[in-house]
């Protein structure tokens, strides 16, 4: 066949096809790898494919190999990349570029001297603050904080903080998740009472009619469907976060599974896409697979990109008429607060209803004063501490108005 | 198999501008017989494709429109409900009108068993998938694994001929993965300037090579500017148009109007004022 070029005799032709499809199942295997839906059909019009002759010509075999294995923009975007890896051995540029932390993110010493020059309390050292990682109540492999931004962390014990013993931990998870639940059905419950149709439905009217011989008596009316209130969670992965992070990771992992509808998102310098790690139905599981995501998590926010980014590429899909955006974060913004403005105010012309959750509001003395969340809180419709379970529970009501 | 360059001349030929990606997808549509998905940003030009698809083959574009609650009886099929009424009053009495009224005679086709009946297979367009319900799409891939359709009262209508099959979507919501993994895919991007220049010439009469290349180049700048609604090809070519009908043969003759033209291109208030006649002189700066 085309596929090898040269003229072979007929023995090595076989092993040469063997090769092929060898090797074809290789690639589909590492397809799959890197997040590709790829079937058994898609493999066998591939192997098709390649015996219609567009195997002699790598340029066409890519574009076709394209079309048929991505489903996606992001299979889109990396499938060259991964193709050139795979067949042609060029060295593809990372793996995992979409979730990835921004570069520097993940050296600290990098990141330490950044934030040791915008510290201005100036006299600790890089190296120094490094090391401070290892107080978070249980063992969050690999994000430990590489910076000490603000000092009023270390100051006070409060909240979920104070939950250091795993058991109890466990029972805060817990907590949550049921929360989560008791939210679901107090908000699709309101819909039930609706029964009202407004269009006249002529199939089930005849149907319904036949025994009056086809005189319409009594009628069937349709009504709308519901739609069903879908919740956007966006949490802040940074390091001023990182004791209420596994938290309300779990919150959220919680909400996903039983809201009907719900996505989530990442954020710490940039954003990622965390919905299908947390639909995991197994807690733990899930947050294997996200940590694998959240790689750079613990550094520093930039909730105003994050967003510009959420809005660019994801508000399309995932608003819809009857959203709420969830925000999670203490404000400490680190990048530019008048973008971190603009793209509040773009989100709020979008949805429906912005809830901005800020565990540190609850601390003594707390007053809204960081750059970022000044910016923010204007575009805002429910700005609500969050340090606790019960104040979690405090925003039900409010959401099943909604 | 016809090849990419034939299948990329062929749409040329029919004034739609192909790149070498969406040829070889085209190609192999016909190749695999899998329904081609089109995803992009709005006035990309995917419903173009479709379009050019059906004069491509000389055939028939039957083009089903979807949006949020399109059921079953706007999509396949309708029994014509007043017509059985009439006819049930018409022949009250006798047996037969059973038969009758759920004949070929009372069924309204719609678009997806129209696409299926046809003796030519025709380009079938399923407009904005990503609108119609999760319920839909399901029932859609049905139809697009099997090709048939069973209509309780008449029995299992099978396809004809198997239509070509084009779905585009805006990407207002996910679709779900059996969907997609289904379909051929390809991703719709903003044409670069050649290519957007050519498909200004082929598209408005009047326009001269070098005025192409200059708006193309100028539509590439208003797109790297921020802007909340980022325009398309649909919008170049209105702005095209403009400025022909205006008899403008170079922009640098006229930046005034230049500037005032360019609402075809910026559909917002914010966007409006944010290329303010020095952004739009800047800009113009940068065009050969």
């Amino acid at each position: 066949m085309s596929c090898c070029g040269s003229s072979p005799e007929y023995d090595d032709l076989n092993e040469v096809a063997r090769l092929v499809s060898a090797r074809l199942a290789a690639f589909l295997r590492a397809l799959r790898g890197a997040g590709f839906r790829v079937g058994l059909a898609e493999g066998q019009d591939a192997a098709a494919l390649m015996a219609a002759g567009y195997a002699a010509r790598p340029g066409l075999l890519r574009a076709a190999f394209k079309h048929l294995f991505s489903a996606r923009k992001s299979d889109w975007d990396k499938f060259d990349g991964l193709f050139d890896a795979f067949w042609l051995g060029k060295r593809v540029r990372s793996r995992s570029r979409t979730i990835g932390s921004a570069p520097g993110a993940n050296s600290p010493s990098l990141k330490g001297m950044q934030e040791a020059r915008a510290d201005q309390g100036g006299a600790q050292s890089a190296t120094n603050q490094v090391p401070t990682s290892d107080d978070a109540p249980e063992g969050r492999g690999g994000e430990g904080r590489m910076e000490g931004a603000s000092r009023a962390e270390n100051l006070a014990e409060v909240d979920f903080r104070k939950l250091a013993d795993p058991d109890q931990v466990a029972q805060a998870h817990e907590a949550a998740a049921h929360l989560a639940k008791i939210m679901r059905t107090r908000l699709t419950r309101r819909d039930l009472a609706r029964r009202r149709g407004y269009r006249l439905d002529l199939r089930r009217t005849i149907h319904r009619n036949i025994s009056h011989g086809g005189v319409p008596i009594s009628l069937v009316k349709r009504q709308r469907k519901d739609k069903p209130l879908r919740l956007i969670v966006l949490l802040d992965a940074s390091g001023s976060m990182s004791m209420y992070t596994s938290v309300f990771l779990r919150f959220i992992h919680g909400v996903l599974d039983e809201f009907f509808e719900a996505e989530a998102f990442l954020f710490h310098t940039r954003l990622a896409y965390v919905s299908d790690a947390l639909k995991e139905k197994d807690a733990g599981r899930a947050l294997d697979r996200l940590s694998i995501m959240a790689q750079g998590a613990g550094g520093g926010t930039r909730i105003g990109e994050s967003l510009q980014s959420f809005n660019r590429w994801h508000a399309a899909r995932v608003i819809h008429s009857r959203s709420c955006v969830m925000i999670v974060s203490d404000g400490y913004e680190t990048g530019d607060a008048e973008l971190l403005g603009r793209e509040m105010a773009a989100l709020h012309r979008r949805c429906r209803r912005i809830v901005w959750l800020n565990p540190m509001m609850a601390w003594e003395g707390y007053a809204p004063v960081a750059r970022g969340i000044k910016a923010a809180l204007p575009h805002v419709d429910l700005y609500a501490p969050a340090n606790t379970l019960s104040s979690l529970r405090a925003l039900e009501p409010y959401l099943a108005k909604l | 198999m016809k090849g990419r360059d034939e299948i990329a001349q062929a749409l040329a030929a029919s004034g739609y501008i192909a790149d070498a990606d969406l040829a070889t997808a085209i190609s192999l549509m016909q190749l695999l017989r899998r329904p081609l998905l089109l995803e992009g940003e709005a006035g990309v030009g995917k419903t173009e494709v479709a379009k050019a698809l059906s004069k491509v083959h000389a055939t028939e574009l039957i083009r089903l429109q979807c949006y949020e609650g399109l059921d079953q009886s706007s999509a396949l099929y309708e029994w014509n409900y007043q017509r059985q009424l009439l006819a049930i009053q018409a022949h009250r009495g006798t047996d037969s009108i059973e038969d009758q009224i759920f004949s070929e005679k009372y069924l309204l086709e719609r678009p997806l068993l129209a696409a299926i009946r046809r003796a030519q297979p025709p380009v079938l367009l399923i407009d904005e998938i990503d609108r119609a319900d999760d319920e839909f799409e399901a029932f859609l891939l049905e139809l697009l694994s099997d090709f048939q359709v069973s209509i309780p009262e008449l029995g299992t209508i099978p396809a004809i001929t198997i239509p070509h099959v084009v779905l585009t979507s805006n990407g207002t919501r996910e679709l779900s993965d059996a969907l997609r993994r289904r379909c051929l895919y390809h991703y719709v991007d903003y044409p670069d300037v050649d290519r957007e220049a050519r498909i200004i010439l082929a598209r408005i009469e009047g326009a001269s090579p070098s005025l192409s290349l200059q708006i193309a180049r100028m539509v590439e700048g208003v797109r790297k500017e921020e802007l909340r609604k980022v325009p398309g090809v649909a919008e170049t070519l209105d702005w095209a148009a403009a400025l022909v009908g205006l008899d403008i043969s170079n922009l640098h003759d006229a930046p005034e109007t230049v500037h005032e033209t360019m609402i075809c291109l910026l559909k917002t208030h914010e966007d409006r004022s944010r290329v303010t006649p020095e952004v739009t002189q800047r800009l113009l700066g940068r065009v050969a």
